[in-house]
């Protein structure tokens, strides 16, 4: 099969929605034919749909999140770009009083078809206000959904399949993510919400990772395997819906759980997976469940602080050693 | 220009008037009956803005309301009915009870739900305005806000954009002088929220808020410029509420003349006594209108006292489509 990177796939899933439906339509702070968009993902769409369908915004986080509410609910189904997760926050009321609430309040009336894409991570030395994982924010609103795809393939199918839905989409990307390359099939498919993968099967200990923790535990998974520790890893691809299920049922076959997210510890994902599998698995857990996380600061920008605080397969392999 | 208007016309605006009164009146009594849960935010006083918009819109242009919004679903068309079920938190509801007197919504008619969160409207408006502009339909929009919201950045935020695309959005200021019990003068140094519109290239006008027809034409203006591709308009209209703020407030921090004055400028009282003075009705039709919408309204609020309340397990449905 051929093999694009993660950017293309994310740029093929906008390009292809919008040749099939002319609703679909792209907006963001310099997302069009001047930029491309800050990390390339809209890149050559204005060359192809024009400036009225990929339009570029002000600086303007609020009104690009409330401008997209407002087509959404009236027939378009946009998709805004936040150019870094953190600016997410300038945009809050309208992604968590509006976007997600517009529906349940009205008693069902509205549907709001929205897709807001951002990526997050830290990684690349831009500090405190553009490294975050904040995915955890937008899991505590009902009426939103949360996807976190890993890999080129998860990132058109989930993309198409927000795109498509007729619900608001936090659509969560990586940094580190774009380059990579990752198989991806030339015909059209989509991949449905709620839906985990298990990236890599094993039975001595299940990781659940997301975003490029994935290829993290990955890693790990690899330097265990020579020392005779079968890892299994699980992706959940979606935080909400969460495929509860496919979590719990690779807990039930290993009995050890390590959860690697980028965010903070505190209050955080994996504090919310932990909890499902104490709930519903506890009586099949050998060990104490192990959470790999950001430590609760905020991301720092010299190498030596940021490379520190970032989840990375040493940890991992050490949490899990520690529950073997 | 309104000196023309068919009488029809008049009939409906002044009808309109009347509902959202005597619709206001009556939510107020049933609070003091402890049959309103919750809080409300009455919008007596302020008829003449929301029906002089809404009578320059056609039936599927859009709105978007605020906490204050019952004039505004009343004055684009809503059901009497099922705005007060609403209200009292029954299954009949616009919005089966989830919304509550400060989310009524009714898409079938471009009422596109009412924000509690002040300012949060305009760019929600912007983006259906912009959904007009990509679908290439000829519907305009009209955003209702007080002048607190004014203040804040959706406001700024909102207008710019709305501006630069030339969408065809009518921001509409209900300049009621105090967001809450702060006074316009404590927040901003501007006496016209209308001078702001300079700021984004577009036209800003200030008009008499409590004269249904300056605020008709006024709208007029603003959706014949959008409807050609022109662009927004901000349209101050200065007016006042009867009530406090919200059921808790009695508003002591209005000064008595002015309370005062303002009742003399009363919009609905204005409005009736100019159709007489002009002949375009008698005091006997006026009177017949009058009886025909306390018959209706009282018709909603038996519909509404009598309607059930939603089971609770319809708590868990319509967070997702």
């Amino acid at each position: 099969m051929r093999k694009i990177t993660y950017r293309e796939a994310l740029r093929e899933a906008l390009r292809e929605e919008m040749r099939r439906d002319p609703t679909v339509f792209v907006l963001g702070e310099d997302v069009g034919k001047y930029w491309g968009g800050a990390f390339k993902v809209t890149d050559g769409l204005a060359e192809e749909f024009g400036d009225e369908r990929v339009r570029d915004t002000p600086i303007s986080e609020s009104a690009i999140i409330g401008t997209a509410v407002g087509a959404a609910i009236t027939g378009m189904r946009p998709v805004a770009e936040i150019m870094f997760g953190d600016l997410t926050a300038l945009a809050m009321d309208q992604i968590a009083n509006q976007a997600a609430k517009i529906r349940y309040m009205f008693g069902g009336q509205a549907k709001c078809p929205l897709v807001i894409r951002t990526p997050f991570g830290a990684g690349v030395n831009i500090a405190s206000h553009h490294s975050q994982s904040l995915e955890a924010w937008f899991m505590h609103v009902p009426g939103l959904y949360v996807a976190v795809p890993s890999t080129p393939y998860d990132a058109k199918g989930l993309l198409k399949a927000a795109i498509r839905g007729d619900n608001p989409v936090f659509f969560c990307e990586h940094k580190l993510l774009y380059p990579i390359q990752g198989e991806v099939p030339e015909e059209d498919y989509t991949i449905s919400f709620g839906r985990a993968d298990v990236k890599r099967e094993g039975s001595d200990a299940t990781i659940i990772a997301t975003l490029y923790m994935v290829h993290n535990a990955l890693n790990a998974a690899d330097e265990l395997a020579k020392e005779g520790v079968s890892v299994e890893v699980v992706d959940p691809r979606t935080l909400t819906p969460l495929d509860k299920k496919t979590i719990v049922e690779s807990v039930k076959k290993t009995g050890r759980l390590i959860i690697v997210t980028e965010d903070c510890k505190t209050a955080g994902v994996s504090a919310e997976i932990a909890a499902l599998v104490a709930e519903e698995a506890i009586d099949y857990l050998d060990a104490p469940i192990k959470r790999v996380a950001e430590p609760d600061t905020p991301i720092p920008f010299s190498s030596t602080l940021e490379q520190y605080v970032i989840p990375n397969e040493k940890a991992i392999i050490k949490a899990i050693k520690e529950i073997i | 220009m309104t000196t023309d208007l068919p009488k029809e016309k008049l009939v409906s605006m002044l009808t309109k008037m009347l509902e959202i009164r005597y619709f206001e009146e009556k939510v107020f009594d049933l609070y003091t009956q402890n049959v309103v849960p919750g809080t409300i935010h009455l919008y007596a006083g302020e008829e003449a803005v929301a029906v002089g918009v809404c009578s320059a819109l056609k039936k599927d242009d859009y709105i978007t309301s605020t906490h204050r919004g019952h004039g505004h679903c009343i004055a684009k068309g809503a059901d009497l009915k099922r705005t007060m079920a609403e209200i009292l938190g029954k299954k009949t509801g616009y919005c089966k009870g989830k919304g509550g007197s400060m989310h009524i919504a009714d898409f079938s008619i471009g009422m596109l739900g009412a924000t509690a969160v002040v300012g949060a409207g305009l760019p929600i408006a912007v983006g259906a305005g912009l959904s007009v502009k990509l679908r290439k339909s000829d519907h305009v929009v009209a955003c209702f806000f007080g002048e607190g919201a004014s203040n804040q950045g959706t406001f700024h935020e909102g207008i710019n954009m709305a501006s630069i695309w030339k969408l065809p959005v009518i921001f509409v200021c209900e300049n009621n002088l105090y967001a809450m019990g702060t006074r316009q003068s404590m927040a901003m140094a501007i006496e016209n929220i209308a001078d702001r519109a300079v700021a984004y290239g577009i036209p800003g006008i200030t008009v008499d808020g409590n004269d249904v027809l300056a605020v008709y034409e006024a709208t007029c203006k603003a959706v014949e410029r959008a409807r050609k591709g022109d662009g927004p308009t901000l349209i101050e209209c200065k007016t006042y509420r009867y009530r406090g703020h919200s059921r808790v407030d009695s508003a002591k921090y209005r000064p008595k003349e002015e309370v005062a004055e303002w009742l003399a400028k009363d919009p609905v009282k204005r409005f009736r006594e100019r159709l007489l003075r002009t002949n375009a009705l008698t005091e006997t039709q006026i009177q017949q209108i009058e009886n025909e919408v306390s018959l209706e309204i009282e018709e909603a609020v038996k519909f509404a006292l009598e309607s059930p309340f939603p089971e609770p397990e319809e708590a868990l449905e319509d967070v997702y489509a």
